[in-house]
């Protein structure tokens, strides 16, 4: 008999339909229900760093905001260290890095405060004891894991989901002050299209009271699809 | 440190983006290929979570949003474990659900179906897995609604699940249904997955040993996030 593998397969994902604020952010559904909702307070009070303001929307293949739309965010703090056993590092008391982000009914646009996170360091050079080994030994072989390895450009993920999307959609935030960082970046130099790449650098449009604000407008179709990642 | 990576995603048994069947998905689908990411930091860590975050009442939605007694509807538990691939507990994570109340109706502004808003039933529930991966709820059971896709589509009856895992990139959002609902056959939205065993990983299994007589019946219902490997590293297992 053949032998088995005996993995588990991963649940299947399915849309979060029309009314995912009951569940995740029910303020926005019409009723307090909880003590405190998840995910308002992204960066806290004690984080170091510039503070800045982001805004958006998401626009669907006819060229309309989606207007049912949740995104969360997810970022490391002005160090590049995400609050996470594995994230580099400790962070300031209260920075979570992880916001829930809803939009405005009738508009479709959304905004919120952080602050705008440092550089991360890449993906490390050596991904197992065999690449290890290969390293000391063979350095030159070791090109694709060098240029892998250098640190990513500041950058916030989002992952959004809502009505008509099957499986929530992975995508990226750069910013524009940052060309030279966003230039050797290995994420955005993977995307072969260089025209695209450009789709993921928000606009920095206004100072509010101060604050920087950036622009993401994220195309789910379309001339300018925004670039999406399978991670 | 090395971190371990998560396998990759098997996009062969979620939805694809386009399916026509269900239409709000037509304007809402890319259509360039997603680039495809070896796992950073960016993608291994996420958002972690704790009993200060909660209240223990957020796992009970018979009693969570009760104004002037209890919400209509056939008592249910919903318990069940968040395992990886590797079959190992997701301890300490968050889940989180909505659903409708017992005649099909949301708690939403959004909501208009002409079934009435339960005034004890919110809708939502949110809980930490424990230290082995199990959570449960206690709630009602929704009922079928309605909805604007082809002329007389009925949704299944169906509970909302939203899991954390440890890592951004295990994020998901499901669907739980209930076993023997003739409706799951006729759904578009079920059917946007492709794979039959996927489909049937959705159904929570009627759970007689774990209901308590009298009071509420049970449903049975385990979620697997994506697995992650061990990383030889100096020539030893490390971590997970
Ligand atoms: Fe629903």
């Amino acid at each position: 008999m053949r032998q088995t593998l005996d993995y588990l397969r991963e649940t299947a994902s399915q849309t979060a339909g029309p009314y995912v604020h009951i569940g995740l952010a029910p303020g926005a559904a019409g009723f307090d229900i909880y003590r405190e909702e998840l995910g308002r307070d992204i960066a806290g009070p004690n984080a170091r760093g510039q503070r800045i303001r982001v805004e958006g929307v998401v626009i669907d293949g006819m060229g309309s905001p989606v207007k049912d739309v949740l995104l969360e965010v997810w970022q490391a703090n002005a160090n590049g260290i995400y609050p996470h056993p594995e994230g580099g590092g400790t962070v300031e008391e209260g920075f979570r890095g992880w916001g829930r982000v809803i939009t405005d009914f009738e508009t479709g646009e959304w905004s919120f405060e952080t602050v705008k996170p440092g550089a991360v360091a890449g993906r490390h050079p050596t991904a197992s004891g065999v690449a290890r080994r290969v390293r000391e030994t063979h350095p030159d072989w070791m090109g694709r894991a060098d240029e892998a390895a250098a640190r990513m450009a500041p950058h916030l993920s989002f992952w959004l989901v809502a009505r008509g999307i099957n499986i929530g959609l992975n995508t990226r935030m750069y910013f524009p002050d940052e060309a030279e960082a966003n230039a050797k970046d290995p994420v955005l130099n993977l995307i072969e299209w260089e025209s695209r790449r450009a789709t993921l650098i928000a606009k920095r449009t206004d100072n509010d009271g101060g604050l920087p604000v950036y622009r993401f407008e994220i195309r789910l179709q379309g001339d300018d699809e925004t670039v999406f990642f399978d991670i | 440190m090395t971190p371990a990576e998560f396998y990759q995603r098997d996009r062969r048994l979620h939805p694809p983006a386009l399916t026509p069947d269900y239409k709000t998905s037509v304007a809402r689908s890319p259509r360039l290929s997603m680039i495809s990411l070896e796992n950073t930091a960016s993608e291994i860590t996420g958002p972690t979570f704790g009993h200060g975050d909660i209240d223990p009442i957020d796992n009970d939605l018979i009693k969570n949003y009760a104004q002037t007694g209890d919400p209509i509807g056939e008592r249910v538990i919903v318990h069940g474990r968040v395992l990886d691939e590797n079959a190992r507990a997701v301890p300490n994570t968050l889940v989180e659900i909505w659903q409708a109340n017992a005649g099909g109706r949301y708690r939403h502004k959004k909501d208009s179906y002409l079934a009435p808003i339960d005034p004890n039933f919110g809708g939502c529930g949110r809980t930490l897995t424990d230290e082995n991966g199990f959570y449960f709820f206690r709630t009602v059971k929704p009922g079928a609604y309605p909805w604007r896709n082809w002329v007389n589509n009925w949704r299944p009856a169906h509970i909302h699940v939203s899991v954390f895992g440890t890592a951004f990139c295990q994020r998901l959002i499901t669907q739980l249904y209930f076993e023997g609902d003739p409706l799951i056959a006729q759904c578009p939205i079920v059917h946007t997955i492709p794979d039959p065993d996927a489909i049937e990983q959705l159904i929570a299994r009627l759970d007689m040993n774990a209901s308590i007589p009298l009071d509420c019946i049970a449903y049975k219902f385990d979620i697997v996030l994506r697995g992650r490997r061990s990383t030889l590293f100096e020539n030893r297992l490390e971590g997970n």
